[in-house]
């Protein structure tokens, strides 16, 4: 099943072409109001879009004559939570895409189990959704999703309400039931991004910012977000024998890819471990140093990352301390040029 | 709090002023008026209204409060101690039960009288001419028995030898003249009075029968009242010349 | 509600005009029980057109109530799941029989459906009459019942909100079947203490059904009416039956309270 999505909502700002292979697990990435929930409604037919088309294989579920009813297009939607319907045991609630096909009770009761032991839920048929655990619901949430045999399934950040501890185990059982399907996955996570998707689309203001495969995108991110997902410190600019920023300055780095042209947009990624943090400008040092004021800190382990603006920098607790470092504070970034890498965008 | 307060306490302010007026019925509150309380029968309101009217004009710092209502009810209410000065009844009846409640100031006396007429709607749609015209197919409404036109409309009937089918049994004679003058029904019957009371929106139409059933309209001083002297100068102005003259032109009769 | 809710004080004299509310709405309840005649009471409400009444009243009530759920449920849904021009002002104008005096109500019926009235002569010519009918006390219950349960279903629905909805829709389930299967389920205790609401409303039912209605034992003479007959000929026989009322509508309400239900 192949998705193809070209598509603008005026009053969202929203401009965004989007395509998933057959068998391809996108993954969307972006800041909140970017477009995400925009492209899963526009998708599953929560909302017409102003111009544009919508297609799932040949078969146009929107556009500017074809308009498919939400519970015609095979496309399952699965949010945060598990909106189990808590008038129906857990394996009514999976058995209702079936019936709602129009099999038979016996017939749709029988795929259901399937389903449930599919996402190793099997014991939890006759318990009532109230009785399930965060964990457990959204596993049922799954099968049931998968039991109404869709085309194309939406994930809406599923594992953003979990705990922690029992978010790997169903990231595992996603990773195996959604191998050979069509799937778009919204995530803050960058682990999400890398076990379950094929392939990366970040929006950020109503536009795809960057794309690629994931594991490419959040090694290499060209868009600031990305950057962020992946824990990455990102300078932008042009090429300048080292990365011009806005502001002037010059960073130097390792050129990775091809060799850039002066006037080329480029950015200049370093790891936030690989930046040193100094109260007075180190002199005559061969290293990209940058004056920063210091917008916030918050603890990492037993690290300290110090952030200023979309710059951060982790240092141990102890030599937090020793700066006094505080929000407000005017400090000076220093990084080695060989930690620095520079690519196009 | 405060703020929300204090309007609230204007709102109930002219509550209690109320409540101190029904105290002071039927006494001088020291401004130098008398207060004279009148319980009359609905259909007496026109009537009564003219009248109390015409005896202040007669009787200087002398104040006719008016109260109507069923007969039954306003009984009700001076035998549960409501302060009334007279009591004018649309019924008999009623004077009967209050003379037995030991509770009028004098004996009652007639002062006048009514009959059953045909009340139908503009037009006459159904041509009603006459009591034996309402046995048909028609939509009929009466007052209920238990109620004075009511009661006297089931003694016509027997008198008359016919039988009624209302499709509506009415509590009182404005509901029966609603329903005539709105034209769902076709006809009811209602006193003489009611019909002259309701002008252009119902006409009347008179049957023969109706002499043989007399309504008498007795009125009262009420016992204990404040104002004994004064309640029965209002009765004598009711059985007067005036107040006669009211009646008749509202279309009562004499006793 | 077992759980004990963590809650601030609530100011010391806030409870003299709770009181003083609470005695207002009970008080002439007890001075109405002290006026029943218990050696009488069982005479006095299964006499014949007692049990006429109390049945006339319980049939139409029910069936009005059908009528609430038949049509107000859709209304709800329609307020409440859809939105159009002018929908504000249509739930505004959907909701004035429950703040208009009821004998209003049955004036603006009787010129609708009176022979007179907007649909008089259609209904005419169909042989329907209306008026002074039980379809006529039908119609008046309705009338001032239906807000009661659009109102309290519109609030559960957008409570319940449109999440399962979309989830459902998403499954494949049509419109309908999303309607049958989910929103109605979710709805149910709103439902049923709506529906509970529009019985109580229309058994109390007065002031339209004698507008609009008549009064005619077996036909029309609802218990409210018959109460209002009784109490002048036979004010022992009116107490009894409104205490009978008050026990109905205690029971109906018991069965409607808010919060019973989850």
């Amino acid at each position: 099943m192949t998705l193809h999505l070209h598509a603008t909502v005026a009053d969202r700002g929203y401009d965004v072409a989007l395509d998933v292979a057959d068998g391809e697990t996108v993954a969307l990435l972006g800041p909140n109001g970017a477009g995400k929930s925009t492209t899963l409604d526009l998708v599953a037919g929560l909302l017409r879009p102003d111009s544009g088309a919508v297609h799932l294989d040949d078969r146009e579920l929107s556009g500017d004559r074809a308009w498919v009813a939400p519970h015609d297009r095979r496309v399952a939607l699965l949010a945060q939570e598990p909106l189990l319907f808590p008038h129906l045991s857990v394996l009514d609630n999976v058995a209702f895409g079936p019936r709602s096909a129009g099999a038979r009770r016996a017939v749709s009761r029988e795929t259901a189990r399937h389903w449930l032991a599919e996402v190793g839920a099997g014991d939890l048929a006759d318990r009532s959704p109230a009785r399930l655990s965060g964990g457990q619901g959204q596993r049922v949430a799954v099968a049931r999703a998968l039991a109404a045999d869709p085309r194309l399934l939406l994930l809406d950040e599923p594992m953003a309400a979990l705990d922690v501890a029992v978010a790997p185990a169903l990231r595992q059982t996603l990773r195996r039931v959604l191998a050979d399907r069509s799937v778009v996955v919204v995530t803050h996570d960058a682990l999400d991004a890398l076990l379950l998707a094929d392939r990366v689309v970040v929006l950020e203001d109503g536009r795809v910012a960057e794309e690629g495969p994931a594991a490419e995108v959040l090694a290499r991110p060209r868009s600031a977000f990305a950057a962020r997902i992946a824990g990455l410190d990102m300078l932008r600019g042009r090429w300048d024998g080292g990365v011009r920023t806005a502001d002037g300055s010059l960073v130097h780095g390792l050129v990775t890819g091809p060799e850039p042209e002066p006037g080329d947009p480029v950015v200049a990624v370093f790891r936030p471990a690989a930046v040193a943090v100094y109260r007075e400008p180190p002199g005559g040092s061969p290293r990209n140093a940058f004056a920063v004021e210091v917008t916030d800190l918050e603890p990492l382990g037993d690290q300290v990352r110090v952030r200023a603006g979309d710059l951060a920098a982790d240092v141990t607790t102890y030599a937090a301390a020793e700066l006094d470092l505080a929000p407000g504070t005017w400090v000076t970034f220093s990084v080695k040029a060989s930690e620095v890498a520079v690519y196009r965008t | 709090m405060k703020r929300a307060l204090l309007p609230a306490l204007a709102l109930l302010l002219p509550l209690t002023a109320c409540g101190g007026d029904d105290e002071s019925t039927a006494s001088d509150d020291g401004s130098g008026i008398t207060t004279l309380t009148v319980y009359a029968a609905a259909s007496l309101t026109a009537t009564f209204e003219q009248i109390a009217e015409d005896f202040e004009a007669e009787h200087d710092g002398v104040e006719v409060e008016l109260s109507f209502g069923g007969s039954s009810d306003l009984v009700t209410q001076i035998t549960e101690g409501a302060e009334a000065d007279v009591f004018a009844s649309a019924a008999t009846k009623n004077m009967d039960d209050l003379v037995a409640a030991d509770l009028t100031g004098a004996e009652p006396q007639d002062f006048a009288t009514n009959v059953l007429e045909i009340a139908v709607p503009p037009g006459n749609p159904a041509g009603v001419k006459s009591l034996q015209d309402l046995t048909g197919d028609l939509n009929l409404v009466l007052c209920a028995p238990e109620v004075p036109c009511g009661a006297a409309a089931q003694k016509v009937a027997e008198a008359a030898g016919v039988t009624f089918s209302p499709v509506s049994e009415e509590q009182a004679v404005t509901d029966v003249l609603a329903k005539v003058a709105s034209g769902e029904a076709d006809a009811g019957l209602v006193y003489v009075t009611d019909v002259a009371a309701a002008g252009d929106d119902v006409e009347g139409i008179e049957f023969p029968e109706s002499a043989d059933v007399v309504n008498t309209y007795p009125i009262a001083p009420v016992a204990d009242s404040d104002e004994a002297d004064l309640a029965q100068e209002f009765v004598d102005f009711v059985l007067g010349a005036t107040g006669q003259s009211v009646l008749q032109d509202a279309g009562f009769g004499q006793p | 509600m077992t759980t004990q809710q963590r809650q601030v004080g609530v100011p010391a004299w806030i409870y003299l005009p709770a009181l003083l509310g609470a005695v207002l709405v009970l008080l002439p309840l007890a001075g109405m029980l002290s006026r029943v005649d218990w050696s009488r009471f069982v005479d006095l409400v299964t006499t014949e057109s007692a049990r006429t009444a109390l049945g006339l009243s319980l049939r139409t009530s029910a069936v009005s109530t059908a009528l609430c759920v038949l049509l107000g449920v859709p209304m709800a849904v329609v307020l409440a799941r859809t939105s159009f021009p002018g929908q504000g002002v249509l739930r505004s104008l959907v909701l004035l029989p429950m703040v208009l005096p009821p004998v209003v109500g049955g004036i603006a019926l009787l010129y609708t459906f009176g022979r007179k009235g907007l649909l008089g002569a259609e209904l005419d010519a169909l042989g329907v009459q209306v008026a002074f009918s039980t379809i006529a006390v039908v119609l008046a219950q309705t009338f001032v019942s239906l807000p009661f349960l659009v109102v309290s279903l519109e609030g559960a629905l957008r409570s319940a909100g449109q999440r399962y909805e979309v989830v459902a829709a998403s499954l494949g389930a049509s419109p309908t079947t999303v309607f049958r299967r989910v929103t109605l389920p979710l709805v149910l205790p709103g439902l049923v203490s709506g529906a509970t609401l529009a019985f109580a409303r229309s058994l109390g039912e007065f002031g339209a059904t004698i507008t609009f209605a008549g009064s005619l034992e077996g036909t029309t003479r609802t218990l409210p009416l018959y109460i209002y007959q009784l109490r002048v000929t036979d004010p022992d026989a009116a107490v009894a039956m409104s205490l009978l009322l008050v026990v109905v509508a205690v029971v109906v309400i018991g069965f409607a309270r808010p919060g019973r239900t989850g």
